[in-house]
């Protein structure tokens, strides 16, 4: 079995270094925003599948994290100093907020450091009063909420419902190069394998095999003499400092960022990834994103209106039939022919043995 | 002069606030009696308002065609039942349908109803319409009471009237009738009373049903304050989840509580500052509170761990 995974690691990785050899440049381009996303899927993989606990808000993540790198790009893609949206509310003056999101290590640093902070506070809060299960699902939404109403209510500074768009360039070099696309395509691939080794390490650790006991049993994990409350919050900073690298890498290569891409629907639909690939699976996230993704650019390009029937019946599909998502579907089918092979052997073996015994 | 103009808004906050903490219980309330029975949180509550609210919309269009004239203003007294027994057939048949499959999951019970209520949405869509579409008021609910320089609108009043109404029958039902006596009992203990012989797999669909149908009294109630489109639930969902929370599951009293709570907090900040700002103030609120009573306003105490 370790060898199949490995095995299935290792096409994966394979196929997308190779994938800008074979696929159109536009194909590309989506490839890679799947992968941002996928980074963004592990996350979530380790929160709730390997914890338990089901956090319907991670678009805030991904928002904080691709608004921090897009506050740079906008400011260099500005001339005046000033974003062109700002100028059209009448402020003359760049506000305070943005004025150290001109340095670029320090817009790139706090893509991972904002959200990673957001979610300290509020995991904190939550777990330590041992608020979990639908209400800590239900709170993480009214997150998604407040931010999504505070980024659109807050016009002047965040640029309202359009969100910052309009890039021109990173560190000098223009971001729509091909060149450059495909440099940035490879660094996505080399974040994601990076992620993957990371979540893989820590799953197997001695603090992975205690996350999953927060998920068997938290309570007996705590009689144990472990806190599990310090164990939920380190899990949930983690995922939430993947969603913004995720975020980062997505404004670079996709060049726009909205509150629209972090609201209710966007974060719900982040959890059907994981639960699409396999919810107790790294492998599973990975694909589970870049597959429903997939998916999702075909049918909306063809099927606008077939597509919510879709995902709605995805939903439900996945939580009635198939609870381990594809991973466990391409593991059963599996054990099924391997015992069938098992037991074809088995026969043919009596029936070569059969006239000696009789 | 000035201390009395003051006083007057802040009345008629006052009156804006409880009209909207009222509307918000007759969502909160459906949400709290699935919840505590069931430990399913649906996510597709929303779309029982939503479903309400076009049910009222349709008989507008019944009476307009198909009835007299002078018949037209009371469309909207009929269309409460019906929108009633309409969302709780709906809610029954998911109930038979799906939500019996999820019993003790409630994070997957939450993404499955998601799911139903994506489908609800793009239903709607396909029948009305993305546009929102606007729903008559009848004249006998234009204008407003004035009380001493103070206005109270009629639609406020009336869905202030509604409610009190669906808060008694739902006080009659629950602790009056028998059928009512058995949720209540299945809410406590369910194990005992299924012992004591009660169908709690009928209890439950019952609650459902009942719950469904709020949902959709509340949708009827909606088509007062503004227009009404597939994604109107989802405005006011999440103010309902957060009532949930803030009262405390299993506990109708916590939810009446932290309807108002919510209700009058909301209003007040949005009339200090604006919406954006009551949302944050609200979320925060909560989350303090949270510190101090974890499990809601009025929680059952229990020995239980788990």
């Amino acid at each position: 079995m370790k060898n199949i995974s490995r095995s299935s690691y290792a096409l994966l990785f394979i196929f997308l270094l190779c994938a800008p050899l074979f696929l159109h440049d536009f194909r590309v381009a989506l490839l890679a925003k799947f992968l941002c996303f996928a980074i963004l899927a592990v996350g979530i993989c380790l929160i709730w599948g390997y914890t338990g606990i089901l956090s319907l808000g991670h678009g805030v993540f991904f928002g904080l994290g691709a608004y921090c790198v897009a506050m740079y790009l906008k400011l260099e893609a500005s001339p005046t100093g000033i974003p062109d949206f700002m100028g059209w509310s009448g402020i003359v003056e760049l506000p305070g907020l943005w004025k150290p999101f001109a340095n670029p290590y320090f817009a790139i640093s706090a893509a991972v450091i904002v959200p990673v902070l957001l979610a300290l506070v509020l995991g904190y809060f939550t777990f330590k009063n041992r608020i979990r299960g639908v209400y800590f699902s239900l709170i993480s939404q009214a997150l998604v909420v407040v931010f999504v109403t505070l980024f659109i209510g807050k016009q002047e500074i965040t640029g309202g419902t359009n969100g910052l768009t309009n890039f021109s360039t990173a560190f000098g070099i223009s971001l729509t190069n091909r060149g450059v696309q495909q440099v940035l395509y490879f660094i996505t691939v080399g974040f994601l394998l990076l992620t993957v080794a990371f979540a893989l390490w820590l799953t197997k650790s001695r603090a992975g095999k205690l996350l999953m006991a927060i998920r068997e049993g938290e309570n007996r994990v705590r009689f144990l003499g472990y806190n599990p409350t310090s164990f939920k919050v380190f899990v949930y900073c983690v995922s939430a400092a993947l969603a913004g690298v995720a975020g980062g890498l997505f404004v670079l290569q996709v060049g726009m960022i909205s509150p629209e891409m972090m609201g209710i629907i966007p974060s719900i639909e982040m959890v059907l990834w994981v639960a699409v690939g396999g919810r107790y699976s790294i492998f599973g996230a990975v694909i589970g994103a870049i597959l429903t993704n997939s998916a999702k650019s075909f049918f909306s390009e063809s099927y606008p209106d077939f597509w919510l029937f879709f995902l709605g019946g995805l939903f439900i599909l996945v939580v009635l039939v198939m609870p381990n998502g594809l991973v466990g579907l391409g593991k059963s089918v599996g054990e099924k022919i391997t015992s069938r092979i098992k037991k074809k052997e088995k026969e043919d073996v009596q029936h070569e043995a059969g006239p000696y015994v009789s | 002069m000035k201390g009395g103009a003051a006083m007057e808004i802040w009345a008629s906050q006052l009156f804006n606030g409880l009209s909207y903490s009222s509307f918000l219980l007759l969502i909160a309330l459906g949400l709290a009696i699935t919840f505590g029975l069931m430990k399913v949180m649906n996510m597709a509550h929303g779309d029982m308002i939503m479903i309400g609210a076009y049910v009222t919309y349709s008989t507008q269009l019944i009476f307009s065609s198909f009835m007299p004239q002078n018949m037209f203003d009371y469309y909207f007294l009929f269309s409460i039942p019906i929108a009633f027994v309409v969302t709780a057939c709906i809610g029954w048949i998911l109930e038979k349908s799906l939500i019996q499959f999820l019993y003790n999951r409630p994070l997957d019970s939450m993404l499955a109803t998601w799911g139903v209520s994506l489908i609800l949405q793009q239903i709607a869509r396909t029948i009305f319409g993305a546009p929102n579409v606007a729903v008559k008021t009848p004249s006998w609910l234009d204008g407003g009471l004035q009380i001493a320089a103070v206005t109270l609108p009629y639609k406020r009043l009336f869905i202030l009237v509604l409610v009190g109404l669906c808060l008694t029958g739902l006080y009659v039902y629950l602790y009056r009738t028998a059928a009512g006596r058995r949720m209540t009992a299945v809410t406590l203990n369910r194990q005992m009373a299924s012992c004591l012989g009660v169908n709690t797999r009928k209890v439950d669909a019952g609650a459902f049903a009942l719950g469904s149908g709020l949902g959709g009294v509340a949708g009827c109630a909606l088509t007062l304050l503004g227009p009404v489109g597939p994604t109107v639930g989802t405005n006011y969902i999440i103010d309902a989840f957060m009532i949930v929370i803030l009262g405390g599951i299993g506990n109708l009293k916590g939810t009446l509580i932290g309807a108002v709570v919510i209700g009058l907090i909301s209003t007040f900040v949005e009339f200090g500052s604006s919406a954006t700002i009551a949302k944050v103030v609200v979320f925060a609120l909560i989350i303090l509170f949270l510190q101090w009573k974890p499990f809601g306003l009025i929680s059952t105490r229990s020995r239980a761990l788990d």
